[in-house]
């Protein structure tokens, strides 16, 4: 009897963790009246935004929007900013991670994080994958860290070009590569929750695509929140779209629906190129 | 009346009188130049008019200056060698070192006006000295003048619309602030010529290898040059020094930079600072008169504890009045902020996104230092360690008065031993001889000081560039 439970939960896990479940999506994270602040200076004026788990929502919108900034909160990267205050609730998992009992550091191993311009530790390829995983006590063996870097590098599609150098510096690679280095780097940690802080900006088209590419095979494991610039990007790898403007949610909704029928003007001007 | 205006003032006198001519010339080739401008619209003209009368200017200006500059150096020369032409023949006959004592006293006579003394001979001469002086000087201000006025008709000449003023005032810029660098790179290699030359002067008299090599260092009384007891002393106490300096700014560093907030950055970073601005004689008696007696007593202490344990029968420890201990650890407090102070620039200059991407992956502060941050920052730490090791070395106010005289090789921290600074300052104060091994022993010493230091600051330089060559 308990035994048949058991494997029935494992079939649960094993069933959402295959890559049909395509549509089957329910908010992974839930944010509700989020406030953000610099000193006197309001960036984020009461947002409430669900995210859905293994789907890639996209968040556009002019500089300035605060859209880098509601990002960062989802990962509570703006603690380490002396001035920056945020109130309000991002429910994961059933707990509000900006409560004070919840530690940044095991809330960022869960939520991992991608940059602007990538950023390779001054290490080896093989030392910017492992140190997650080290820092995390993830790996028993030498064999286990082994599987895990090779495994993350292949989830990130570098693995064929880098195998042979592994003990190579990050810096050495192309820039496209770096930052697929740097998608690795997260994967490594084994996150639940991936954020893209505009992930192509420095890059070329070739290595843009490239990119895009991955992100669209990622979203079968992971939730994915990505930030950019591009509408043309957004258009073409994400499922979710919420357009933000001077710090509010203007409107969010399929990226079908945002980009086609938009219900908001100041949407329609901005996709339309009107303004931003 | 040129001659009671005196030495000095007569050449601020001159040298406001040309700034005076230049800034004429100035104002006379603007004009000039401005003409040409409102004349007709169709002439276009090259450079500005400003640039013009900068032209004549400096023209105006250079040519004198130089003619004055050479005359500060070279005038007081001059007159003594026609001086020394016109002396009767049982003065030409002196030896050349005598004439010059002689000459000397002339001079000094004739500057005082105290050439009124009972030395009918003297006195004469003395006089003579005056009027030649005059005369060279008279000449020397002539011949300025008529530079500045040859320059000045010269350059207004060439003031014409398709005149390219600005190049020449650019290139004169341009040679002017390659004459400053020129000057400071002269002094070092001027300097690095004299230790090499009186070095040489030495090693023809004592060998290079007994000097290098030799245990026995006793200068003062006894011809004994072996130097290596000084290079013990002086790497032991650095040693000592850069164990307190290394880590303690080092994590001064650290915590400046990745934990204090800003008011606490605020005011810790220049407190710190203020260590680098002490006078090193004020820790020089901080440790003679606070650290070596409480090392002193400590070591007593020991030697009495050690000795009624039965564990020794004789003291362990040396316990003198001054010791490397006490020069060390003090040494130690002064290097402290250039440690801290460069480390933290080089820990500052690590990206932020460095930092973000660890912090991002769930990496908790220490760890993000440990393995982010400063293997980031790595080299440019270890430059700031070498140029500390390097001050450390070269320090001397501190061992003088801390680490003692006497030269022995110790492994005991507690007996005095003493450094090549320390015996560079003993061999040159007081009454010496030039000539003497015992005084050009001191250019030998601070030749091999020269070298070593220059080493650890090569090795530093060379760090800290590949280091930007990685970040920029």
């Amino acid at each position: 009897m308990e035994s048949t439970i058991t494997e029935s939960r494992e079939t649960i896990t094993a069933g959402t963790s295959m890559d049909e479940t395509e549509g089957l999506t329910y908010p992974r994270i839930e944010c509700k009246n989020i406030n953000v602040s610099y000193g006197d200076k309001r960036a984020i004026f009461d947002i409430s935004l669900p995210i859905p788990d293994r789907s890639v929502t996209a968040l556009i919108g002019p500089s300035g929007c605060g859209k880098s900034t509601f990002l960062r909160c989802l990962n509570r990267m703006n603690d380490t900013i002396e001035s920056c205050k945020v109130t309000g609730e991002i429910i994961m998992d059933g707990e509000n991670i900006n409560d004070p009992d919840i530690d940044p550091v095991l809330l960022r191993s869960r939520v991992g994080m991608v940059f602007q311009k990538p950023n390779p530790f001054p290490k080896s390829i093989f030392d910017n994958i492992a140190y997650g995983p080290r820092i995390h006590g993830l790996a028993a063996t030498r064999e286990d860290l082994d599987e895990m870097v090779e495994k993350s590098l292949r989830r990130a599609g570098l693995w064929e070009e880098v195998k042979d150098r592994l003990s190579s510096p990050g810096n050495s690679l192309s820039g496209g590569q770096q930052q697929r280095l740097c998608i690795a780097r997260a994967i490594a940690v084994r996150p639940e929750v991936i954020l893209m802080d505009e992930p192509c900006s420095a890059l070329d088209p070739v290595a843009t695509a490239r990119i895009e590419e991955l992100i669209d095979e990622l979203r079968k494991r992971y939730c994915i929140v990505i930030v950019t610039h591009s509408m043309q990007q957004a258009a073409r790898v994400s499922q979710r779209t919420a357009f933000f403007h001077l710090g509010e949610l203007v409107e969010m909704g399929d990226t079908d629906q945002i980009f086609t029928n938009p219900r908001e003007r100041r949407t329609e001007d901005y996709i339309t190129g009107r303004f931003g | 009346m040129v001659q009671q205006l005196g030495h000095l003032p007569m050449g601020w006198l001159m040298l406001a009188l040309l700034a005076m001519l230049a800034s004429g010339g100035f104002f006379v080739g603007r004009v000039q130049a401005e003409r040409f401008n409102g004349a007709a619209g169709s002439v276009r003209i090259h450079s500005r008019p400003n640039y013009h009368g900068y032209y004549v200017a400096m023209w105006t200006f250079v040519p004198a200056l130089i003619v004055a500059l050479a005359y500060a150096m070279l005038g007081e020369g001059i007159v003594r060698s026609l001086l020394a032409g016109e002396l009767p023949a049982n003065f030409r006959n002196m030896p050349s070192v005598e004439l010059e004592v002689y000459l000397d006293s002339i001079a000094r006579a004739a500057f005082d006006h105290g050439y009124g003394g009972a030395d009918r001979v003297f006195s004469a001469i003395a006089n003579r000295f005056l009027e030649l002086q005059g005369m060279v000087k008279a000449s020397a201000i002539g011949l300025a003048l008529a530079s500045a006025a040859f320059g000045f008709f010269l350059a207004r000449r060439k003031v014409a619309p398709g005149f390219r003023a600005r190049t020449r005032v650019e290139g004169g810029i341009e040679l002017f602030l390659f004459l400053c660098a020129a000057i400071a790179i002269a002094t070092t290699v001027g300097i690095v010529a004299s230790l090499l030359y009186e070095s040489l002067r030495f090693f023809s008299e004592v060998p290079f290898w007994d000097f290098l090599f030799g245990t026995r260092w006793n200068a003062q009384t006894s011809a004994e040059f072996g130097a290596l007891p000084l290079f013990y002393g002086t790497f032991m106490i650095a040693l000592i020094a850069m164990l307190i300096a290394a880590p303690v700014g080092l994590f001064a560093a650290i915590y400046l930079s990745e934990y204090a907030g800003p008011t606490v950055r605020a005011w810790v970073k220049p407190v710190l600072e203020v260590l680098a601005g002490i006078p090193t004689v004020v820790y020089g008696f901080f440790a003679l008169l606070v650290v070596a007696p409480a090392i002193r007593s400590v070591a007593v202490w020991i030697n009495t504890t050690l000795i009624s344990a039965g564990i020794t029968a004789e003291p362990l420890l040396a316990a003198q009045p001054t010791s490397a201990l006490a020069a060390g650890l003090v040494m130690g407090i002064m290097v402290i902020p250039f440690v801290s102070s460069l480390s933290d620039d080089v820990i500052n200059a690590v990206p932020q996104t460095l930092r973000d991407a660890a912090y991002a992956m769930g990496a908790t502060k220490s760890e993000t230092v440990k393995h982010v941050v400063l293997p980031a920052a790595l080299p440019g730490i270890i430059a700031s360690l070498l140029l500390a090791v390097s001050r450390a070395i070269g320090e001397t106010m501190i061992v003088v008065m801390a680490a003692g005289q006497r030269a022995r090789i110790s492994p005991d921290p507690t007996a005095d031993l003493t450094t090549i600074t320390v015996q560079i300052v003993a061999l040159l104060t007081g009454e010496t001889e030039f000539d003497s091994p015992k005084t050009l022993s001191a250019f030998a010493l601070g030749l091999v000081l020269f070298v070593i230091t220059l080493f650890f600051n090569l090795i530093a330089l060379r760090v800290v560039q590949k280091y930007r060559e990685k970040y920029d």
